[in-house]
């Protein structure tokens, strides 16, 4: 499979105090890879340098972010913005706090839309129905005209990923995005993921410090401790034959169903 | 001589009422007993009432309906000296430890101040609140440093130290592992585990976690909207849920 994203040593600092260190990972098209760690260990700022969005106060210091022939800290933000959407979609913890509450769904669909093509009202509302259909919305019109604190929890991280679908992205770029979410609604997210990633070949890269979501998802693995890589590799290997102490003592500390 | 239940709740109700809306029940009716040295977890999703629950139970909101027997005695309308006295039985540990100490005031002060209201003296209570920190696996001079000075299991330990500090005959939990990173999480369970033992301490562990009730509880109830849905030894409810809801709650865990 083909390679579209690539990290190379790639150190993160915010104000001068390095917080991420020599970090190197690959994704392949269509592949979803899990990067995991505790609270502080630097995983959501690994990907955060990639979307742009590490603020004022942080920067790569080293490395260097490939996707395609870009090479992603060195773009200027104009740059990040087009390709930020597009080429890049993002989803977040709270899907509900990155929507405008007094604005329906579907008008700050639509506005995201326009950003990157032109596009009339009933084109782009044939094309959100189809969307929403195909990643599984029953009523996608109802969605489509409801404001985002009429729809639950779960609900709005579906439409949150459903408006990064819309620009269809090559990557998929997620940071915790079960991780505000009961477990019953958290499979459902999960498996909407699974489902755009099948319909669409999405890559996806998600950020979490829920094992499960990793183990139900994703392909290969990165274990992030104190912003370094303490393990990377296959999924099922890392899970289940953890190779490092501290990949071994972080799996014997999740608490497990014996079913 | 049988022994009593620590705690006794029988038809506990919460009803909401906000102007224009529809009354909401919150906790509609719901009964159980925690016998002494027993663990009882309560598990369900957000909304389903755990939280309500267990703040009638430790009289931070009002009950609309029903009792609350701790120990022998009717708590549900106790008030003032009446419900601190309540308190010396009853302890309770809450989610995020750091909010849970007043930020200008010395985890040793906030460890002892339960010992100074019940009239120890001055050098009394730090000698014990040193004992508390140990005891919760913390050093000593922890009791200098403020809340914002220690990390989130070490603040946890010691809101677990100031809860066990004058000695309550029943221990409530609510989520008190689930802000914690999974590693840290463990750790404090060994801590809740120990002190189980050493001073045959009856908890009540509010958890959204099946699979960490399942590790820690003796028995466990299901709360789905108020009501509590099943009840049983978690190995049982977990291979065998009679409750649809249940069925649905374990078949999501991934």
């Amino acid at each position: 499979m083909a390679e579209i994203l690539r990290y190379e040593h790639v150190d993160i600092a915010y104000n001068g105090k390095v917080v991420v260190q020599d970090v190197s990972f690959t994704l392949d098209d269509g592949e979803i890879l899990g990067i995991v760690g505790e609270s502080g260990s630097g995983k959501s700022t690994v990907i955060k340098a990639a979307m742009g969005l590490l603020g004022p106060a942080g920067q790569v210091t080293r490395g260097d972010i490939y996707y395609k022939d870009y090479d992603l800290p060195d773009l200027s933000p104009a740059q990040i913005r087009k390709l930020n959407g597009p080429e890049l979609g993002m989803i977040f913890q709270m899907a509900g706090a990155s929507f405008c509450p007094i604005r329906t769904v579907g008008a700050q669909l639509y506005e995201s839309m326009t950003e990157h093509e032109s596009i009339g009202r009933d084109a782009f509302n044939r094309r959100a129905v189809e969307l929403l259909t195909k990643i599984g919305f029953d009523n996608p019109q109802r969605i489509l005209d409801s404001y985002p604190f009429e729809l639950s929890g779960g609900m709005q991280q579906r439409v949150g990923i459903a408006a990064a679908m819309l620009l269809n992205p090559k990557i998929l770029l997620a940071d915790e995005p079960t991780s505000a979410l009961d477990v019953s609604v958290q499979k459902q997210v999960v498996e909407e993921m699974l489902l755009v990633r099948k319909t669409f070949g999405t890559a996806i890269v998600i950020v979490t410090h829920n094992i499960g979501v990793i183990g139900a998802m994703a392909d290969r693995v990165l274990v992030m401790k104190d912003g370094r890589m303490v393990e990377y590799g296959e999924t099922r290997q890392v899970l289940d034959h953890p190779k490092e102490a501290y990949t071994q003592k972080l799996m014997a500390a999740v608490p497990k169903l014996r079913r | 001589m049988t022994v009593g239940p620590i705690l006794r709740v029988d038809n506990l109700t919460k009803v909401f009422t906000r102007k224009g809306q529809p009354p909401f029940t919150a906790v509609d009716h719901i009964g159980f007993e925690l016998m002494p040295g027993e663990c009882l977890g309560i598990i369900g999703e957000s909304g389903s009432g755990k939280s309500t629950a267990v703040n009638m139970v430790t009289r931070l909101t009002d009950a609309t309906e029903g009792t609350i027997i701790l120990d022998g005695e009717d708590i549900t309308h106790k008030k003032g000296r009446q419900l601190q006295n309540a308190y010396r039985k009853m302890q309770m540990v809450f989610q995020t430890p750091t909010e849970s100490f007043d930020p200008r005031h010395t985890l040793g002060d906030g460890i002892g101040e339960s010992l100074r209201n019940f009239g120890h003296c001055r050098a009394e209570v730090d000698r014990q609140v040193a004992g508390l920190l140990k005891q919760c696996g913390l050093p000593a001079d922890f009791a200098k440093r403020y809340p914002h000075q220690v990390s989130g299991g070490q603040c946890q330990r010691a809101a677990i130290a100031r809860a066990i500090a004058i000695k309550p005959k029943l221990l409530i939990c609510d989520e008190a592992t689930s802000a914690l990173d999974v590693t840290i999480q463990k750790e404090v369970l060994a801590l809740l585990r120990q002190l189980r033992q050493e001073l045959s301490l009856s908890i009540l562990f509010i958890c959204h976690d099946i699979a960490l009730v399942q590790q820690f509880c003796d028995r466990v109830l299901v709360l789905y909207r108020g009501s509590i849905v099943e009840e049983g030894i978690p190995n049982e409810v977990i291979r065998n849920p009679r409750n649809d809801y249940t069925r649905r709650l374990i078949d999501s865990i991934l």
